[in-house]
């Protein structure tokens, strides 16, 4: 992969194109699916459809922060540490945050509507919710400032962290609510009996918002690549302004 | 294996802002070198890039012979480097301090006792909290923390500044002392006929560049 | 010329001595930390304002002062080596950067350990808690535990946030997430201790192994994470 030899001058290629009308087509089709042709539910009524993007968006997000994960191992080991392995872990992180706020929004909204309540605590919920602060911090950190170099390095220890922490925050939340109450309404409330076409949409809820993703993460690594590369570019011009400094 | 410092256009930015412009510079064993210019021309960044401190962005800089753009980590423990902060615990006697640096590269209290006589930060001084110290005795404490960690290469920027006068003559000798023994010493100061006199060579640092 | 090699353990051990001194000197933990501490735990009876429940949650609230007294700790713990350019001096001397993650995180746990014991008293003493024998020492053994734990896991994290200057506000949103499982391990381990809520004493050894497991990972990746955190 050639990632920085040469900045892009665009974020679009044909091939992103292809993919970019293939994510639309699938969309569309995805609400069709989930918004007409699907039954309702013989409990929840229509409630049911905030399924086709609650499940795939919690999907996209684990997605997400496991390529954050991988792009920042590589980073760190790769001989030649390119940074376009940084850029896409930063890119992944920002949409994984983007989609574990959608799923928490459609799950307390679906939640309302079942349970009668917007939040549980629920070891999924709990866990999930951690998840969220935890990769904000990591956006955070990415913002810190200095070279590029430090903000790679910085921000991919930290990733690897959070892998680390994630389970550790996920097995003590279990154990957590295990020991006070039994199986969780939630568990309870999403036990719908899925038909053929339902279970079938939200297959292809799973595929259109992969492919949303890749197109998401490929587009913010490339304008993550162009703010770099602004970034490079003035300091060119800084080295010069900086030179001309002298004897004055 | 004479030059000690070698450094091929190396840019060095602080955040965005590139405090070296292309610096080239070399020093070789033995020398004292000044480095001369106004506020802010990059005189401290030069001695923080040699420390292995600031990585460089551009160029190229070995240190030792060790690279400094791969092994930045390697240099650090074979140079010293006094920067404008004196790199005390505030909160530590003067003697707790040089012990601790002391203590970090296994020095013996011989060691510490001679430094701080040397530095004359030794008898009432010596229980004072560094807190508690004037500038100028605050930079001897720095300078004896120095010599207890034995560099190769000393990187000193305004060793000169807050010393009286007799302090100036004390660093002076200091200097040529170590340099007699095979240290090489590059430092910077606006006491430029007193470092003059006592440098082997300057270099006039300005725009980010040795000019 | 720098001849004497020294080995990691020893530079650990001086970095601890060398903070343990510092707040020997200043006395911020006693004088500043503690009495704000102990505040948390009035502030909590003023909130809760009922002596049935507070004895019931008397463990959580003397973790999550604990939780916010660290914080107050680990920005101190930091504050003196960016003081006066100490941190730079630390790196520049070579210095391995585990031995200082050692180093910290163990004068960290000593001031931590301090502090719970405070708390623990004056968990007894305005809460009302009763401990048996074998109580006291589960929560001796809590506290060691999970002292070691978020020692190792504050360290990180603070050096992480001091690393930039005027970001330390940074700290809480990393650090709090983090230490969750400390919080609930170290919590129920608490309970068990206290007999509160009609929990048993054994039924905090389980938590207890959590936390032990939480302290050893923490030791490992801090000792190897810590160099790249707090390096330019």
């Amino acid at each position: 992969m050639q990632l920085d030899k040469t900045s892009p001058s665009g974020t679009g290629t044909p091939a992103t194109r292809t993919l970019g009308v293939l994510v639309i087509a699938s969309l569309i089709a995805l609400s069709l699916f989930g918004l007409v042709f699907s039954a309702e539910d013989v409990v929840q009524g229509s409630t049911v459809r905030i399924m086709y993007v609650h499940v795939p968006s919690i999907w996209v997000a684990y997605m997400a922060f496991a390529f954050t994960a991988i792009s920042s191992a590589v980073y760190l080991t790769a001989k030649n540490r390119s940074l376009g392995w940084d850029r896409f872990a930063g890119a992944s992180a920002e949409i994984g945050v983007l989609f574990v706020a959608i799923s928490l929004v459609t799950g307390s909204l679906w939640g309302r509507l079942t349970w009668g309540t917007y939040w549980v605590w629920d070891a999924r919920l709990t866990s999930t919710a951690f998840l969220f602060i935890t990769y904000i911090g990591y956006l955070a950190v990415r913002r810190l400032g200095g070279t590029h170099r430090q903000r790679a390095r910085r921000s991919g220890v930290l990733a690897l962290l959070a892998v680390l922490e994630i389970p550790l925050v996920h097995f003590s939340v279990r154990v957590w609510r295990s020991l006070h109450q039994e199986a969780s309404v939630a568990d309870k409330g999403t036990d719908v009996e899925l038909d053929g076409l339902m279970l079938f949409s939200l297959f292809f809820g799973l595929v259109a918002f992969t492919l949303l993703f890749v197109w998401l993460v490929i587009h913010r690594q490339r304008t993550l690549w162009l703010e770099d590369a602004y970034a490079d570019k003035g300091l060119d011009a800084a080295i010069v302004a900086r030179r001309e400094e002298a004897g004055v | 294996m004479q030059s000690v410092i070698e450094l091929h256009g190396v840019v060095a930015l602080l955040g965005r802002f590139p405090a070296l412009a292309g610096v080239d510079l070399t020093v070789n064993r033995g020398e004292i070198v000044l480095l001369q210019g106004p506020n802010g021309a990059g005189k401290t960044s030069v001695l923080r890039v040699c420390a292995g401190l600031l990585p460089i962005e551009r160029g190229t800089g070995h240190v030792l012979g060790i690279d400094l753009s791969t092994q930045r980590e390697a240099i650090r423990s074979r140079v010293g480097l006094l920067g404008h902060t004196n790199g005390l615990y505030l909160d530590l006697t003067v003697s707790q301090n040089i012990s601790f640096w002391a203590s970090t590269v296994g020095a013996n209290q011989a060691e510490v006792e001679a430094a701080m006589s040397l530095m004359r930060v030794d008898g009432r001084l010596a229980t004072v909290k560094a807190s508690q110290l004037s500038a100028g005795q605050r930079r001897r404490t720095a300078l004896a923390s120095l010599i207890v960690r034995r560099a190769e290469v000393w990187l000193l920027d305004e060793p000169h500044a807050g010393l009286d006068s007799a302090g100036r003559d004390e660093l002076d000798s200091l200097l040529r002392t170590a340099v007699a023994s095979g240290a090489t010493v590059v430092l910077s100061s606006h006491e430029s006929e007193r470092a003059s006199a006592l440098a082997s060579r300057s270099v006039v640092i300005d725009g980010g560049r040795a000019q | 010329m720098s001849t004497h090699s020294v080995s990691r353990i020893t530079v650990s051990l001086a970095v601890a001595r060398k903070d343990l001194a510092i707040e020997w000197n200043s006395k911020i933990l006693v004088n500043q930390v503690a009495p704000f501490s102990a505040i948390v735990m009035v502030l909590f009876a003023f909130a809760l304002d009922n002596e049935g429940i507070l004895q019931r949650v008397a463990p959580g609230l003397v973790w999550l002062a604990t939780l916010f007294s660290m914080l107050v700790v680990i920005q101190r713990t930091f504050a003196v080596e960016s003081a006066d350019g100490a941190l730079d001096a630390l790196r520049v001397a070579g210095i391995d950067p585990s031995a200082i993650f050692f180093g910290k995180a163990i004068a960290l746990m000593v001031q931590l350990f301090a502090l719970e014991l405070l708390l623990v008293a004056t968990a007894v003493v305005l809460y009302g808690v009763e401990m048996s024998a074998l109580g006291f020492l589960e929560v001796l053994v809590t506290l060691a535990t999970a002292t070691i734990g978020l020692g190792f896991v504050g360290t990180i994290y603070g050096g992480l946030a001091s690393a930039v200057r005027g970001r330390e506000t940074l700290l809480p949103l990393l650090l709090l997430p983090v230490v969750a499982p400390v919080l609930i391990g170290a919590t129920r381990a608490t309970e068990a201790a206290f007999e509160s809520g009609g929990a048993k004493v054994s039924e905090g050894w389980p938590w207890i192994s959590l936390l032990l497991m939480f302290a050893v990972i923490f030791g490992v990746v801090g000792s190897v994470a810590f160099g790249p955190l707090i390096d330019e």
